[in-house]
């Protein structure tokens, strides 16, 4: 187990390092980060020239990812646009878009393997059509023509939900976005449990649980269940990151001030410090959940543990 | 009797035990049928492939001849009917800037099944291509193309689009169906290697390398064959999906840009007018949905027919 | 030793209940291209301490009829429109799901071929074992445990205690199919259906796996019902066979006779397919034709198709199971003939 573990998390670094690197060259070689700090003036070239030079942008590539990396490390992330630094963004962003995530989560945990569980033991009944035409709905209909519909119907019409979010992201405020950004996610939980669940329930050893007189419910959370759910948690770590990506669209419909409001800004003003930054965060969060999964994986799995 | 006992202890003799009479299904072996010839009967009785297959249909046709269906110019704007509603010869009103909400609605469907069809072709090449190899070499090859897709793969497609267009500023089918590609080959790479890794262990496929057959032969006979079909099915549901990241890319700002028409610009521009305006958003937004339903339920429906164990 | 007698059913001739008794057990299945008839008509019974072997090909109903007994048959699309199991003497099949439930494992349990696959593989085998006591008996967690250790060390798993808590994928074959021997005795059941307990292991795991389920049998004096394809298991360890072609019993014997004088053509074919060493260098023999489709069983006795000795009769009239000598019983029009040759 303590190897495996170990395997794994040789086996992040590469892909950190690439993935960061992918980020860096996108923002800083392939845009100019100096013009666009002066917008539509032309800079002063020797004040150019300066600022090129405090960046490290005077320098080749690789040695720039290295030095902003150093800095990543000692906890600077630069300056956003505003002129704060951009941890005090973060600090203000991420708590919000961590709690929009988890409501999301939640709601695409228990929602979706419970429409999955139910549609793989009903296979081909009512209740198995139903919900797969439910998922295909979800799936088809972009995010955010359901957010601004549901916006519109729950929030603005029957006044059932705050159609904003308000100072703070109360939790109650952040159901209602949390369903939206849950959606396309629980759909592919449903069906993958689906699926799962309609072919372990075909396993020999769960007719094996069934010869051992064990009451239907064991045989299901037990035996059934435990062994379907092994690649629905692989999906739910990877899609973390997903959610918390898919929260750029979401709090930009409900105006939420988080992670995906702060990056928008950050785009918007052209400020790779904070582009980077948050998107160094966030890839950070992503392998992380993506390790916890592996580990969880392996908790669940034991062929994979002693492999 | 001894001897009998002998004889069959010594050699754990069976009675000639025909396992190929199955207890339930028997009579499906009468004649052999192809994958694809099964694939083909089983879809030929589906509702929904006719469905999705026939708005399929419709929508490629508009896409290359939008002037079919709408006569008008969706580019001819009138600000003095902004926001207005449905009139004579114009079904579905106006938008703020006073265009005709019907005749963006068809010219839009051009720029957005152009880039989900070319972004599926791309990715589906460029990722069968490098998973297949990283597939049937192995080893250097096969760690490497892994580890490439694996960075891709660190990035949320939707992050990355967010970050990469908006430094790119490009705006133009070009450039979103260029990064749509770069970001969604490694998806379809990691099914080819997995199929071209499942095929290439077959035992079929080992006699066939044991009797000679060289590498070439091996992979178009008896390993492409077998790949294609998962590739097909994800590439179908693919393509729905990529519609749709096409809209919320432009929904952003970051994906195309007017004069591009769009169904995701529209809805960007109508979200802001929800409560004047509603059907604005309504009809854009409609047509998309529908576009990508009609793909995801073909892909679904070909999945069905192709695998038949995930029924 | 007991043996099988058609007539026990009959009023009047019924002494003891014996421990099992299925009787004119009709099962099918309903698939998209038809009907198909698994069992049609089964009859057997088994009594305390006695060995039944069920010998037939794939498909010969062999295991559909275990598994009604156990009450693990997929219904839909399986359906049993005729017939009663009678357990003790009580009509199982009339029985409610969950009076159903607190028989299986903990008066009848199964062993099944392949333990890799019937064994939970993200469960540990004490867990699986364990269960047992936790279910039937409400035994803690510990308590289970320790009874686990000791039925591994009862099925002579060497260094129980310490494999205890490891997954079915790190034993052996053998290993594994002991501890579905386990699982099954667990609560000391009154009878045992084993199903092909040995096909998936080597030549020379099956004795010892046999002869280990053989002890255990006569130690708990349990029923056991052993279905299998392979003719030399059966001579070891059955007190009496029952041999199964398309879903219905076509011969029923004694043990040692069946094999000194088969009485249906279907079971003389068996016994001279299997090689032996005083034929060494003759062609071997070989039942031909292939087993019959269910959906579509031949008219008239089964097997006529592929009947040496198939007259005109064969193919309209179906044979009834004639009495054949004491304990025995031939689906057969010519079981005279067979057994006289």
């Amino acid at each position: 187990m303590g190897r495996y573990v170990i395997r794994r998390l040789l086996q992040m670094v590469p892909v950190f390092i690439g993935t960061t690197f992918l980020i860096f060259v996108m923002v800083y070689a392939l845009g100019d980060p100096v013009a666009a700090m002066f917008g539509d003036r032309a800079p002063d070239p020797a004040t150019a020239a300066q600022i090129r030079h405090d960046l490290y942008l005077d320098h080749p590539l690789p040695v720039q990812y290295l030095h902003y990396m150093g800095q990543i490390f000692t906890g600077n992330f630069g300056k956003a646009a505003t002129g704060q630094p951009v941890t005090e963004l973060m600090g203000q962003a991420f708590p919000v878009t961590l709690r929009l995530t988890l409501v999301a989560f939640a709601i695409e945990a228990v929602v979706g393997i419970g429409l999955g569980l139910l549609a793989g033991l009903r296979r081909g009944r009512f209740a198995d059509s139903s919900v797969l035409a439910f998922t295909l709905l979800v799936v088809a209909i972009p995010t955010f023509v359901t957010g601004y519909l549901l916006q519109y119907f729950v929030g603005l019409k029957w006044g059932l939900a705050n159609p904003a979010v308000g100072d703070g992201a109360p939790l109650g405020d952040l159901i209602l976005p949390g369903i939206v950004l849950a959606g396309v996610s629980l759909a592919y939980v449903a069906r993958l449990t689906r699926t799962s669940v309609a072919e372990n329930s075909r396993a020999d050893y769960l007719r094996t649980a069934v010869a051992k007189g064990l009451p239907r419910r064991r045989v299901v959370t037990v035996h059934l269940l435990r062994n379907s759910l092994i690649p629905v948690v692989t999906f739910l770590g990877t899609d973390i990151g997903g959610l918390m990506a898919g929260a750029v669209v979401t709090e930009r419909i409900f105006n939420i001030h988080g992670v995906g409001y702060q990056l928008y800004q950050g785009i918007l003003r052209q400020n790779p410090p904070t582009v980077v930054g948050f998107v160094t965060i966030l890839v950070l969060i992503f392998l992380a959940a993506n390790l916890l999964v592996d580990l969880l994986y392996a908790v669940l799995d034991p062929r994979i543990r002693y492999a | 009797m001894p001897d009998l006992t002998d004889a069959t202890t010594a050699t754990g003799t069976a009675v000639p035990d025909a396992a190929t009479a199955a207890t339930v299904p028997a009579g499906q072996r009468e004649k052999t049928r192809s994958l694809a010839g099964d694939a083909w009967r089983d879809l030929s009785r589906k509702p929904m492939f006719y469905i999705s297959g026939l708005l399929i249909l419709f929508l490629i046709v508009i896409a290359i001849w939008p002037s079919v269906i709408a006569s008008g110019n969706p580019l001819a704007c009138d600000l003095a009917k902004s926001q207005m509603g449905p009139t004579g010869g114009h079904p579905f009103g106006f938008d703020t800037q006073g265009c005709d909400v019907y005749t963006r609605t068809v010219y839009g469907a051009r720029d957005s099944v152009a880039v989900g069809i070319l972004t599926t072709l791309g990715a589906t090449l460029l990722g069968s291509l490098l998973g297949g190899l990283a597939g049937f070499f192995g080893g250097f090859w096969d760690s490497l193309i892994s580890m490439v897709s694996n960075i891709f793969f660190g990035i949320p497609i939707l992050l990355g689009g967010v970050v990469f267009l908006s430094v790119v500023k490009g705006g133009s089918v070009g450039t979103v169906t260029l990064f749509m590609v770069l970001l969604g080959w490694p998806q379809i790479a990691r099914i080819a290697r997995g199929a071209v890794i499942t095929a290439k262990q077959q035992d079929y496929v080992q006699a066939a390398r044991a009797l000679g057959a060289g590498n070439t032969r091996m992979l178009l006979r008896h390993i492409l064959p077998n790949a294609l079909a998962p590739i097909i099915v994800v590439a179908t549901i693919a393509l729905g999906t990529y519609i749709s990241l096409e809209a919320t890319l432009s929904f952003l700002g970051v994906g195309l840009k007017p004069p591009a028409v769009s169904w995701g610009i529209d809805i960007s521009q109508a979200s802001n007018q929800i409560r004047n305006a509603p059907h604005m958003l309504l009809w854009p937004a409609g047509a998309l949905s529908v576009t990508v339903l009609a793909f995801i339920m073909l892909g679904d429906a070909v999945r069905d027919a192709l695998d038949p164990k995930l029924r | 030793m007991t043996v099988i007698d058609e007539t026990a059913a009959a009023p009047g001739a019924a002494q003891t209940t014996p421990l099992l008794e299925v009787r004119d057990l009709h099962v099918e299945f309903h698939t998209r291209d038809g009907v198909a008839k698994a069992v049609n008509g089964v009859n057997y019974s088994v009594n305390a301490g006695e060995t039944l072997a069920v010998l037939g090909e794939s498909g010969s109903g062999k295991s559909v009829t275990a598994q009604a007994i156990m009450g693990i048959l997929d219904m839909p699309p399986g359906r049993i429109p005729k017939g009663e199991i009678l357990f003790q003497g009580q009509d199982m099949l009339a029985m409610s799901g969950e009076q159903r439930r607190r028989i299986r494992g903990r008066k009848i349990a199964m062993i099944f071929q392949d333990a890799l696959s019937s064994l939970n593989p993200v469960l540990s085998v004490g867990y699986q074992l364990g269960e047992m006591f936790r279910v039937h008996q409400g035994l803690s967690r510990k308590a289970a445990k320790a009874k686990a250790i000791e039925l591994m060390d009862r099925v002579r798993i060497p260094a129980a205690a310490e494999r205890v808590n490891d997954y079915p994928h790190q034993f052996s074959g053998g290993m594994r199919q002991r501890i579905m021997i386990a699982m099954a005795l667990a609560l000391e059941p009154e009878l045992i259906i084993a199903d092909e307990p040995t096909t998936a292991l080597d030549v020379t795991v099956q004795a010892q796996v046999m002869d280990l389920l053989a002890e255990l049998q006569r130690e708990y004096n349990m029923g056991l019902i052993l279905i299998t394809h392979d003719l030399g298991v059966v001579a070891d360890v059955a007190d009496k066979i029952a041999v199964m072609y398309a879903g219905r019993i076509v011969e029923t014997a004694p043990v040692h006779e069946i094999y000194s004088a088969p009485a249906h053509p279907y079971t003389k074919g068996l016994l001279q397919s299997i090689p032996r060493l005083d034929r060494k260098g003759q062609e071997l023999y070989a039942i031909k034709g292939l087993p019959p489709n269910l959906l579509h069983v031949p008219s008239g006795c089964a097997f006529n198709p592929r009947c040496p000795m198939a007259q005109d009769i064969c193919r309209t009239e179906v044979p009834v199971l004639h009495p054949a000598g004491p304990g025995r019983g031939s689906a057969c029009h010519f079981w005279k003939e067979t057994l006289g040759e």
